[in-house]
């Protein structure tokens, strides 16, 4: 399997390009200014709690500051992750470059891979550098690993399933802007679709609440480790792969 | 090196090629010579796996295209028609990635990416962008990567199209170079470049192949008669008589007459220069000769004979079909 090579030309057109750079530059700006509006209210509360000791219990930095980080970066996720994977498929046909990708004797699937490694990578840098956040909340207060590692975890494969999606998007249009689209947008379903279960109730109203990304990130964030959401986030990430190479297929077919 | 059997594709309604079949053998330089649209890009296309044919059979380097299509690919350089490249990459970076792609070892892939470099003359580009890059410079870099893993067979699409004359001759001159260690199959629809280029070729048209073969004689065949243009100032029925009694003439046609003066083609058997007895008949009668000169049978007229006739033939149940 030639997965490398096709991996290294992904993250030097990312590199040489300006994506890469202004993706990052302005998920760290946005992450940072929540952070900031998130530590500068704790510090506002935990001044007020001195003077109120029943308030004061009820405040840890756990559930005050990285439970609302993380939810909130987890929405810039689903506004950023499409531009991530936009280019992926969708320039290489509008190009051209798809027909002498293809005629290089690499697998279908290896090319996906390494496409996918690719943007995976970027993801993971840009999540890696935000660890400097809790690291300056570490220098103030005192931190629960636990929580951090699953929230971290949880961003991780969140990410890691809005990319295969729109790595899918990617495949069926020679369109960017079309791709980048359709991934929002079916990101923002699978995200509100757990608001109507209530309504819904009964066997779909759980169909429903299972389906939503948001509902399966909420354990992670509170510091929960639960199979059933690492299974969920694996499982679309794997479905919407596996349909990648099928679109990547027929496509071929048609010509 | 290429067999190709009753190759036929269908895109949707659309037949783009019907019952392709051809074949080239090791080392040879063939000119696959049609009409825009006439199927020689879907014909590379399928040869090249980019994809499959809805019927017949391609090999490659005696691999099926379709079942071994991994081991054709490690054998053949593409170029496609319109030189698709990632215009964010600098060229040696980019003929780095296509080599260790293509296989070739690391301790092997800095030589071989100079080395092409070299042969295409592309060296003192080599970090610039892609995008930023003249068209024939782009072309160059096509050319690069296809042979970047030294295949055994090459297939370039319109390798010349869109340049300069001075870069046209030197592609050609280039791809020249590869033959007998490379077999080249190379489309174009312009005609004498086939016959600068190539030993072969394959003519196709609205889908469908219609003569194939070494250049010569291909010319052969269409042309078994020498012709030469006689024009000459004359009453034309004695031209005719006069010029049809030259012995091993065998026809003479008039041509639609030109600047008021009838001119004729004479054909003869091949082989045979009838020139000289023209001219003497001519100084014989007092007829004012104006132009006394062979008629080039080339691989043109060959081409132009065929399509053209195609299209006429094809003509009546255009006009049933509209009425």
């Amino acid at each position: 399997m030639k997965i490398w090579p096709i991996f290294k030309k992904e993250m030097r057109l990312y590199f040489t390009s300006p994506v890469a750079w202004v993706i990052i530059t302005m998920f760290l700006f946005i992450a940072g200014y929540f952070f900031y509006s998130i530590f500068a209210f704790y510090t506002l509360a935990s001044m007020q709690s001195a003077m109120n000791p029943q308030m004061a219990r009820e405040l840890n930095v756990t559930d005050s500051v990285l439970r609302p980080l993380f939810s909130n970066v987890s929405v810039i996720l689903l506004l950023l992750m499409p531009l991530i994977t936009m280019r992926l498929f969708a320039e290489e046909r509008r190009s051209g470059t798809i027909e002498l990708l293809l005629t290089f004797p690499v697998r279908d699937g290896a090319v996906l891979i390494g496409k996918y490694l690719a943007a995976l990578t970027l993801y993971a840098i840009m999540l890696a550098l935000t660890l400097l956040y809790p690291g300056i909340v570490l220098y103030f207060a005192r931190v629960e690993w636990g929580p951090l590692l699953t929230g971290y975890l949880g961003l991780l494969l969140m990410g890691a399933t809005f990319l295969a999606v729109g790595i899918f998007a990617s495949s069926v249009t020679e369109n960017q802007i079309v791709a980048a689209i359709t991934t929002f947008g079916t990101l923002l379903i699978l995200w509100v679709v757990g608001w109507s279960a209530e309504y819904v109730g009964g066997p779909w109203g759980r169909v429903l609440s299972h389906l939503s990304i948001l509902e399966h990130f909420d354990t992670f964030a509170r510091g929960v480790l639960d199979t059933k959401d690492v299974i969920f986030y694996l499982d679309v990430t794997l479905v919407a792969l596996f349909l990648t190479l099928r679109s990547l297929e027929t496509r071929r077919w048609k010509g | 090196m290429i067999e190709v059997e009753r190759l036929t594709k269908h895109y949707g309604p659309v037949t783009a090629i019907r019952d392709v079949s051809f074949a080239v053998a090791p080392g040879e330089i063939v000119g696959f010579l049609g009409p825009n649209g006439a199927g020689k890009s879907t014909t590379m296309r399928i040869l090249s796996c980019f994809m499959p044919a809805s019927s017949g059979t391609a090999k490659v380097a005696g691999f099926d295209v379709f079942r071994d299509s991994m081991a054709v690919r490690q054998r053949i350089g593409y170029l496609p028609e319109n030189v698709p490249l990632y215009s964010e990459m600098r060229v040696a970076s980019y003929l780095d990635f296509v080599a260790e792609v293509k296989g070739v070892g690391r301790t092997l892939r800095r030589s071989r990416v100079a080395d092409v470099m070299e042969r295409c003359r592309i060296d003192d580009v080599q970090h610039r962008l892609i995008g930023k890059l003249s068209k024939g410079y782009r072309q160059r870099v096509g050319l690069a990567q296809a042979i970047v893993n030294d295949p055994a067979v090459l297939i370039l699409d319109e390798p010349t199209i869109g340049l300069d004359p001075q870069q046209i001759t030197e592609i050609r001159a280039l791809i020249k170079s590869l033959a007998g260690d490379h077999t080249v199959i190379l489309s174009t629809h312009i005609l004498p470049e086939v016959s600068m280029v190539c030993s072969g070729v394959i003519i196709i048209n609205r889908g469908s192949i219609v003569a194939q073969g070494a250049i010569d004689r291909l010319v052969e065949d269409f042309f078994p008669t020498a012709r030469v243009h006689v024009q000459v100032a004359a009453p034309p029925a004695a031209v005719r008589e006069g010029l049809g009694k030259i012995p091993g003439v065998v026809g003479v046609h008039e041509d639609p007459a030109s600047d008021g003066l009838a001119s004729y083609v004479v054909e003869s058997a091949r082989g045979r220069d009838v020139r000289g007895e023209i001219f003497q008949l001519a100084a014989q009668q007092g007829w004012q000769l104006r132009e006394l000169r062979r008629a080039g049978m080339t691989l043109e007229e060959v081409f132009i004979r065929i399509v053209a006739g195609e299209e006429t033939a094809a003509e009546p149940a255009i006009v049933e079909a509209e009425s």
